[in-house]
């Protein structure tokens, strides 16, 4: 029978001390706190949770597991589904997925499932060297299959791909390993050493070569590395990292930036770091126009660059597309929401540099297609706020570098590579997943494509 | 690793460096441009290729000591190694597009200023492979500040242009176009510009006044350098631009010179990035 006790509570850094460093918010559940917080789920015969898992993760079953204490029984458990489960147990939205299907979230407080995973996946990654937990030694197939993009789903794909025999390669243009969980999220949310890069190691232990500073389209292009470099299938793992802007007046002054840039300059870059030559320019008040994870992420850099930070997001607080989680901790760190509220214009001083943004209010109207509430503009009702920063975290699309250079590579009139459920496109020999073929999505998504390209691409040489 | 395989210096404040990067070497065409990082501490900074080796697989670099990462780089000696050295990236040069007949039947000018003289080279020595002499203005303030001008009179008719009037031509790069144009009887089909964004800007005017189609080649500030980041972004014909994956080449009559170079100077006064500032953790 579960136990009947209220979600255990996990550790946090002080709102106060974090909003002046980047070290992770969230501690995590240790050991004990872990296998109390897995007494609570009732082991549904009918788990909804897993159903609303992306990639199916058997969650009632590695429960179980640590429920036993047995911790390296529930990391084969997750392992058989998903890769990543230290960087997803992080970042996925768990309110919207298994959390928000556990039946005990009816009445009271689902279970923290997204807090559990993160526990067994750490105590993986701590545990990746022990002698009973090393891959075992993996028979060569001889055949090569090269992967673009070192991202969740190139990751994923690569990994799969390596236990099945396949002697893989995977191609990233920027300088480290890990792709939008090194540039994008930031160190305070995923730490790059102590998850990422270690998540890294576990691929490479695999037999996965990793050559970084190449850019596919313009070092090589995918035709060459399938015919000059013996590649027999590619898998496509690019992303979405095409930054969108408002197409609005004042966009080019000094100090708009894409939420991109931003966030690259402080992680990739670790621009927050004096120790580092990349500088970063946050000002005195930081205005950020978005409300998805992104946004989240670029306001709560500012503040922790010492700006007064400002969420400007033209739907209200329900809509807010970013994990509750986020929300809730850019709260307490102390960022204002301005919901309903929507940018017409930024406004720059003599010299090029922002001092203001004019926004109107909204007011939600009918349905749109994506279900939410449209938001339209009040008549009459600008306002102009001062601020010396405007950060646009408005989405992304993916890169049309490999669309321009691929022959016969067929994409959607939005840029996505078209790909069926296993990852094929419009060429036998070229697989697709992620960002790259649906547009900005979650980590998960994309490792369960990475995952099921893997599949196909060991039928396609299997069969060939 | 990025070896530096040889590095001499053009004058006190520019290097050029040979760095062994075959995979760059391989797929370089000119008006590209990379982007070269000297160690985990440093900036990403794009850097115009100015020539390159498919054979040796080396693609040589010049650049000017201005700011921190600049002077880190001309820091570095030969055997050193780059942490990074990425590309080829951007859009090759326009003039890869035409046909080699048309080349042949056109009076091709360049106008290089200032560290834009090298990245000027691989495009006038391409066309010289084409059969195609093309005409090379070099500006500099005095004599002593001209680089590559043996390099270039191998592969192009140079003209040489000071301030002081110590060297060829007495007077600014736009008075040298109109002296050829006017009194020697010029006239070019087209024009690559490539230089100081101010140098860029004037005598983009000088060849609009004549009429002659001209490109520049900017060199925005950029972090990933592959369309990633914006950082880069110009007005180019009243629309937004990234000059690394949409250029580095655009159409000189309808750049908005003056945003780009206020947007250059976004970092000027940036601790980290100016000189008088930098507290320098190179040596720990």
């Amino acid at each position: 029978m579960a136990n009947r006790i209220p979600r255990v509570a996990v550790r946090e850094q002080d709102p106060k001390v974090r909003a002046t460093n980047f070290e992770e918010v969230c501690l995590g559940y240790d050991r004990e706190e872990a296998m109390l917080e897995a007494t609570r789920c009732l082991d549904c015969k009918n788990p909804r949770c897993q159903g609303q898992c992306p990639v199916h993760v058997d969650i009632p079953g590695f429960i179980r597991q640590v429920v036993k204490g047995d911790i390296a029984a529930a990391a084969d458990v997750i392992a058989r589904d998903s890769s990543l489960p230290s960087v997803c147990g992080r970042v996925c939205p768990q309110e919207s997925q298994c959390e928000g299907a556990c039946v005990l979230g009816i009445k009271g407080e689902p279970v923290a499932i997204g807090k559990l995973e993160r526990f067994v996946g750490d105590w993986a990654i701590e545990h990746a060297g022990d002698e009973d937990r090393k891959p075992a030694a993996i028979e060569r197939n001889g055949h090569k299959v090269a992967v673009v993009g070192s991202g969740p789903a190139g990751l994923a794909c690569a990994s799969d791909l390596a236990k099945l025999g396949y002697e893989v390669k995977i191609f990233e243009a920027l300088h480290k390993v890990g792709g939008v969980l090194v540039y994008g999220i930031p160190e305070f949310r995923l730490p790059k050493e102590r998850v990422v890069a270690r998540e890294v190691e576990a691929v490479k232990r695999l037999g996965v070569e990793i050559d970084t500073d190449v850019i596919v389209g313009r070092t090589a292009t995918i035709d060459q590395l399938i015919d000059q470099e013996g590649y027999e299938a590619v898998f496509i793992g690019s992303g979405a990292g095409l930054p969108r802007f408002m197409g609005i007046e004042g966009e080019n002054l000094n100090g708009v930036f894409s939420a991109n840039e931003f966030l690259t300059r402080a992680n990739l870059m670790h621009a927050y770091d004096e120790q580092y030559d990349t500088p970063i320019y946050a000002g005195k008040k930081a205005v950020i126009v978005g409300g998805g994870n992104v946004a989240m992420d670029a306001v709560r850099t500012a503040r922790r660059l010492g700006a007064e930070a400002v969420i400007v997001y033209r739907r209200s607080e329900a809509e807010l597309p970013a994990r509750v989680e986020e929300v809730h901790h850019a709260k307490q760190e102390g960022i204002e929401f301005k919901m309903l509220t929507n940018p017409v214009r930024i406004i720059g001083t003599e010299d090029g540099w922002v001092k203001g943004i004019e926004c109107v209010e909204m007011e939600l109207g009918e349905p749109d297609e994506s279900g939410r509430r449209s938001p339209v503009v009040k008549e009459g009702s600008n306002f102009v706020m001062d601020c010396d920063v405007v950060i646009m975290a408005l989405g992304t699309s993916p890169n049309p570098l490999i669309k321009h250079t691929t022959e016969g590579l067929e994409t959607t009139k939005r840029g996505c590579i078209v790909a069926d459920e296993a990852g094929q496109t419009s060429r036998p020999n070229i697989f697709a997943g992620g960002d790259a073929v649906t547009g900005a999505a979650t980590v998960i998504l994309a490792m369960g494509a990475g995952r099921k390209a893997a599949a196909a691409i060991h039928k396609y040489i299997s069969e060939k | 690793m990025f070896t530096i395989v040889s590095k001499r210096y053009l004058s006190p404040a520019i290097t050029e460096m040979k760095v062994l990067a075959p995979r760059v070497a391989a797929s370089a065409q000119p008006g590209q441009f990379v982007i070269v990082r000297t160690d985990e501490a440093g900036e990403r900074i794009p850097l115009t290729i100015c020539d390159y080796d498919r054979e040796a697989g080396t693609v040589t670099i010049v650049t000017q000591s201005v700011g921190i990462s600049s002077t880190k780089i001309n820091d570095m000696n030969e055997g050193d190694a780059f942490a990074d050295f990425a590309g080829p990236l951007g859009r090759p040069s326009d003039l890869l597009d035409i046909p080699v007949e048309e080349l042949r039947k056109m009076n091709i000018l360049f106008v290089a200023g200032g560290v834009g003289t090298a990245p000027v080279y691989p495009q006038a020595k391409w066309l010289k492979e084409q059969g195609v002499t093309a005409d090379v203005i070099i500006g500099a303030r005095t004599r002593d500040l001209f680089t590559y001008v043996d390099e270039m009179q191998q592969v192009a008719n140079v003209h040489l242009a000071t301030d002081d009037g110590s060297a060829g031509y007495h007077g600014m790069v736009t008075g040298l176009i109109k002296e050829l144009i006017e009194n020697q009887g010029k006239h070019y089909d087209r024009c690559v510009i490539i230089g100081p964004m101010i140098m860029m800007k004037f005598a983009s005017l000088a060849t609009k006044e004549y009429q002659i189609p001209t490109v520049v080649s900017l060199n925005a500030l950029m972090v990933d350098g592959t369309g990633m980041c914006g950082a880069c972004r110009v007005t180019v014909d009243g629309q937004t631009r990234f000059t690394c994956v949409d250029g580095p080449e655009f159409d000189a009559h309808k750049v908005d010179f003056d945003e780009a170079m206020r947007r250059q100077n976004m970092y000027r006064n940036n601790v980290k990035t100016n000189p008088e500032t930098h507290k320098c953790h190179c040596n720990g």
